[in-house]
């Protein structure tokens, strides 16, 4: 079947040097390789993915005669484009090892926001065969003017971490940047790289050019399967497990057990705060001084490095990381993986215990630390859907709108085009295979004027139709604004936190080290004096100077400004599945702790617990206040939109909702009225609480006046190229040039509501953070599923998030009470 | 009149009827953001900046062009509630030179009809030195009415009753999450409008730009939010 023949004696006599035969996969895509085929690859980590990759580019590269003076310089032959930054500068590393054994004469070059601008033109000059790359620079490079020179001798295109980028709006920017390449080199063949996934067949109709009204063309596909079987356990501790947060600091003493019996462990967790806090815990704790350091997006990138380079040394004994080393980044011989808190979904956990033991033969070992007791369900179900090698990606969406926006300017920065060659290019792309030419057309209304109603910017456009068909730039300035606002990361402002001098006088003193970025509103509630966790120190907030904070080393080793920590993943739809299973299953309890058992059996004598497809509804007074709490175990983000749409209807229904708090699990709603009575005397039913169609006009309502929306329609915005990124936050003057982005919805919103960046915002916000599929999808399996419990006290099952209960108040009402707070009274009443 | 002790010690902010004693002038900070002085049948609005979302074109900033039209709605919300025979329009009315040939047609028409219907004044702003062409009015640089004088831009050390606009003011408060919102800003014997247009951003009243126009002491910062009013005195006023 596969020939192993195809492999030229230099690459036969490296692998043999090595002991090593090449692998079937390895093979099966040279051939595919060979024959110009596009193909997906499908494996589990250290099965060897880049270098099969790799293989038919450097079997083709070995056999290219060698490029003479005098002669047309060759273009790029093989294009990589990876995720992360990082992962690019490692695959260069990687591959100078098979490049070199083999004596090949092949120039590789990494090209990343890192790369300096001689090297760059250096590039365009002398384009290395290899070029290592981001979906941004692509961006970047097909936008020049000698994009087509630069381009038209690829052969190849490596898309890794393919599963990780199509599910974003940085996929989309890929998806029409491959498009765009497909018009320059039609012959181009996509090679991707991927984890397992859920629906392998999507990846592959991405990978491939669609045809209007034809069946999905789909790419070969190699898959690896098997590999060890992961050794998982849940870690157990001593302690009892808490009922609720997220520290888990029960378990750090038994943590620095674990790193001390391993060479080398990687403990990850959720979120950059939980990081912080995790290593410097473990540092209290750390007697021995075992080297442990930590690694997460935010820390300068030379500390990052430092970390990085002293890992593939082993010169450490452990790192706290977030998931900034979670792709495919092969550091250092890490023979343990702990997780800390829960993974949020089984592809999450199956890629990051990946990490241990980067051999597939050999079994990876991994700890999960659950930090509460809901955490301990979470990981157990997680543990049985490793095993089961369940996978719970989410599938690939349409095509965002404005990225699309973003790459119609950028194409007409590359030159003149005509909208129909264009749209004809953009359906290509799998991503984009349902955008008809009305909605295009408005795209490139959008770029050209700004897509309103009123013809206001007719004469200030920044691409024109012209007499001869094609669109045009009107000014070269449009151009450079596109290269400073290409891709499509939008993060909140960031801030570089400055290690400076205690505050004296009139202000901060300045002068010290770069410890890294936090976000802009992490700042906005500190006070000089302040202390805070950061890179893994105490720090005090000394001030601000322009875009720095400046911090001092705190002596005291307790922070005042707590942080969130919960994780930003929701849950995942198969975990939530597993865990309600889970809880209906008394059998399946003797595998969890003690402690958890105990009170789950509580709970089943107290109140009940639902079946897999029922929602447990508990009523109980508390405190004087009415509390309704709900099961969903749908995923904090469609929770928290479930809790914002009952508090909205159980104020219609008149039982004055005080406030609401959503977690990974559980909602609850407190009122000032009897809610459970209501309930028993049937004058409120809660099939009519939770029916379905409050996705309608309750939804619209509350969107309306939701930050959300806001927050969705800014990030549109500067996508869209309507706002400038690099302009936004850089004014500090308040009376700005640049008009706010808030403000801008509000006119649009009341005045052309039609207007396509609002269409655009509201599919991202019901997507990404309302998670309205998830959400409908859960009102109708439970429509005439729902059990009421009327309890007298709290439940069993409700403990953990009474104990979350905090200053959440009902949406919109927060920002009057701070007001009010501050408001004087006395003239206020005075004014009344 | 008879002044209202309204707060602790010798704090005479109110009058009879909860309007605010501003030098003498019994007046209304209107939580749509006009001053109201109703003895006078008077409003004064600062700051329209009208077709501010039109200059932005240029530079291929293409916010939307609707913001005269929500700016000139809000108005004649404002000024068909409270029914004054006359308007000050006190400066920064135009964003720029430009700005009244830009107006769409129907927006011209809906400034023109309020212009109209009442004894209209323009005084002159730094971005609009210079009366709209054609819309009526009486073009002013200042005018003093009773005990208040209105002007666009703040002249610096006290004012003794002087109504401005000019610097946008703006407010902030809570500690553990913050609430930035439009605010007149008065001591009892000057005012600062806030800026009425649908673009225009605030400045915060810590801003140095603000420094010895007020008595810190007697400063009330009235924020504006959600239809309502909140007097917030200076002590609990946060910088940006």
């Amino acid at each position: 079947m596969i020939e192993t023949n195809l492999l030229p004696p230099k690459f036969e006599a490296w692998f043999a040097s090595r002991g090593w035969r090449p692998r079937a996969h390895q093979l099966a895509l040279l051939e595919h390789g060979l024959a110009g085929r596009s193909v997906l690859l499908i494996a589990p980590t250290g099965a060897g993915k880049t270098l099969a990759g790799f293989l038919p580019s450097l079997v083709d590269l070995a056999a290219r005669p060698k490029w003479k003076p005098g002669t047309r310089r060759r273009g790029v032959h093989t294009l990589y484009v990876s995720p992360l930054k990082a992962l690019a500068v490692d695959i260069e590393r990687n591959l100078e090892t098979p490049v070199q054994g083999i004596g090949l004469d092949v120039a590789i070059e990494t090209r990343t926001g890192d790369t300096s601008a001689s090297r760059r033109q250096r590039q365009k000059l002398i384009p290395p065969d290899i070029l290592l790359t981001t979906p941004e620079q692509l961006a970047l490079l097909l936008a020049g003017r000698d994009a087509e020179t630069f381009f038209e001798d690829v052969k190849t295109v490596i898309l890794d971490e393919l599963h990780a980028l199509v599910t974003s709006k940085r996929g989309d920017l890929l998806a029409l940047g491959l498009s765009r390449l497909r018009a320059i080199a039609p012959d181009i063949r996509a090679v991707g790289l991927s984890a397992t996934v859920a629906d392998p067949d999507e990846l592959r109709a991405w990978l491939v050019p669609q045809a209007p009204r034809e069946p999905l063309a789909l790419s070969e596909i190699v898959t690896v399967t098997g590999g060890a079987r992961p050794d998982i356990r849940i870690f157990e501790a001593d302690e009892a497990i808490p009922w609720a947060g997220h520290s888990a600091r029960y378990a750090y003493q038994g943590l620095l057990a674990e790193i001390d019996r391993h060479r080398m462990t990687l403990i990850f967790v959720n979120t950059r705060s939980q990081a912080e806090m995790v290593f410097s815990e473990l540092w209290r704790l750390n007697d021995d001084n075992l080297p442990i350091a930590l690694h997460h997006g935010s820390l300068d990138v030379g500390q990052r490095r430092k970390v990085e380079a002293a890992m593939a040394d082993g010169r450490l004994r452990a790192v706290v990381a977030t998931s900034t080393l979670d792709l495919g980044i092969d550091w250092g011989d890490i023979d343990l993986v702990i997780h800390v808190g829960a993974p949020k979904g089984a592809s999450r956990l199956a890629q990051r215990v990946g990490r241990a033991n980067h051999r597939m033969d050999e079994p990876s070992t991994a700890l999960l630390v659950p930090a509460n007791r809901f955490e301990v369900l979470e990981c157990q179900a997680a543990l049985d859907a490793n095993y089961i090698g369940a996978q719970d990606t989410p599938p690939i969406r349409d095509g965002a709108l404005d990225v699309l926006a973003q790459h119609v300017l950028g194409r007409a920065v590359a030159g003149p085009f005509r909208a129909d060659d264009l749209h004809a290019e953009i359906v290509s792309a799998y991503s984009y295979r349902h955008l008809d030419r009305q909605q295009f057309d408005r795209v490139v209304d959008l770029v050209a004027t700004g897509g309103y109603a009123l013809r206001a910017y007719e004469r200030y456009a920044k691409i024109k139709l012209t007499a001869d068909g094609t669109w045009r730039l009107t000014h070269p300035r449009f151009a450079q604004a596109y290269r400073l606002n290409v891709g499509t990361i939008i993060e909140s402002p960031m801030l570089k936190v400055r290690l400076g001098g205690k505050a004296r006088g009139r202000g901060p003193v300045m002068g010290g080290r770069l410890l890294g970025e936090v976000e802009e509103y992490f700042c906005e509630q500190m006070k000089v004096g302040d202390t805070f966790l950061f890179a893994g120190e105490v720090l005090r907030f000394e001030g601000m100077r322009e875009t720095e904070v400046v911090v001092s080393r705190a002596r005291s080793s307790d922070p005042r400004i707590p942080v969130y920590a919960g994780g930003k993943f929701p849950l995942s739809t198969f975990l939530a599945a597993g865990v309600r299973k889970m809880l209906s299953d008394p059998s399946s309890w003797q595998r969890l702790p003690a402690p958890v058992r105990d009170w789950l059996m509580l709970q089943r004598d107290h109140s009940l617990l639902p079946q897999p497809d029922e929602l447990l509804v508990e009523t109980f007074p508390h405190r004087g206040r009415y509390f309704l709490v709900l099961y969903p175990f749908e995923g904090r983000l469609a929770h928290q939109t479930l809790g914002m749409l009952l508090t909205r209807r159980l104020e219609r229904f008149g039982f004055k909702p005080l406030g609401f708090i959503a977690t990974d699990y559980v909602i609850a709603v407190w009122c000032s009225s009897d809610v459970g009575g209501a309930i028993a005397r049937r004058d409120l039913t809660l099939s009519r609480l939770l029916e379905p169609d409050m996705l309608g006009d309750d939804l619209e309502a509350w969107m309306a006046e939701s930050y959300l929306l806001k927050r969705m329609f800014k990030a549109c915005a500067m996508i869209a190229g309507l706002v400038e990124k690099n302009a936004i936050g850089a004014q500090k003057t308040g009376r700005q040039v640049t008009v706010s982005t808030d403000l801008i919805y509000d006119v649009l919103r009341e005045h052309q509501p039609g207007h396509i960046l609002l269409e655009a915002a509201w599919a991202d916000a019901s997507s990404g953070l309302l998670d309205l599929k998830r959400l409908s999808d859960m009102l109708s399996r439970i429509s005439g599923r729902i059990v009421h419990k009327r309890l007298d006290r709290i439940s069993p099952l409700a403990v953990p998030i009474m104990l979350e209960i905090g200053g959440e108040r009902v949406a919109g009402e927060a920002d009057e009470d701070v007001l009010r707070a501050a408001a004087d009274d006395i003239i206020r009443e005075a004014m009344a | 009149m008879t002044a209202l002790r309204a707060g602790q010690g010798d704090d005479d902010v109110l009058t009879v009827g909860g309007l605010v004693n501003l030098n003498g002038a019994a007046v209304r900070f209107d939580a749509s953001g006009v001053l109201h002085w109703p003895e006078e049948r008077l409003l004064v609005v600062a700051d329209l900046h009208l077709e501010k979302g039109s200059s932005q074109g240029k530079r291929g900033r293409f916010v939307p062009p609707y913001d005269t039209r929500a700016t000139l709605r809000a108005l004649s919300e404002a000024i068909g509630r409270l029914r004054p025979a006359r308007v000050i329009a006190l400066g920064d009315s135009f964003h720029d030179g430009g700005a009244e040939g830009r107006l769409a047609p129907a927006d011209l028409d809906s400034l023109a009809v309020l212009v109209g219907a009442v004894d209209w004044t323009w005084v002159a702003g730094n971005h609009d030195p210079l009366p709209p062409a054609g819309l009526g009015g009486t073009p002013v640089t200042e005018i003093a009415i009773g005990p208040l004088v209105f002007r666009h831009e703040p002249r610096s050390g006290r004012a003794v009753g002087e109504v401005a606009g000019h610097l946008h003011p703006a407010a902030k408060v809570g500690r553990a999450r913050s609430v930035r919102r439009r605010a007149f800003v008065s001591d009892g014997s000057r005012c600062l409008l806030p800026a009425f247009g649908a673009y225009t951003g605030g400045l915060n009243i810590m801003d140095a730009a603000f420094k010895g126009l007020f008595e810190r002491s007697r400063l009330i910062a009235w924020m504006l939010s959600d239809g309502r009013v909140y007097p917030v005195r200076s002590a609990e006023l946060l910088p940006d």
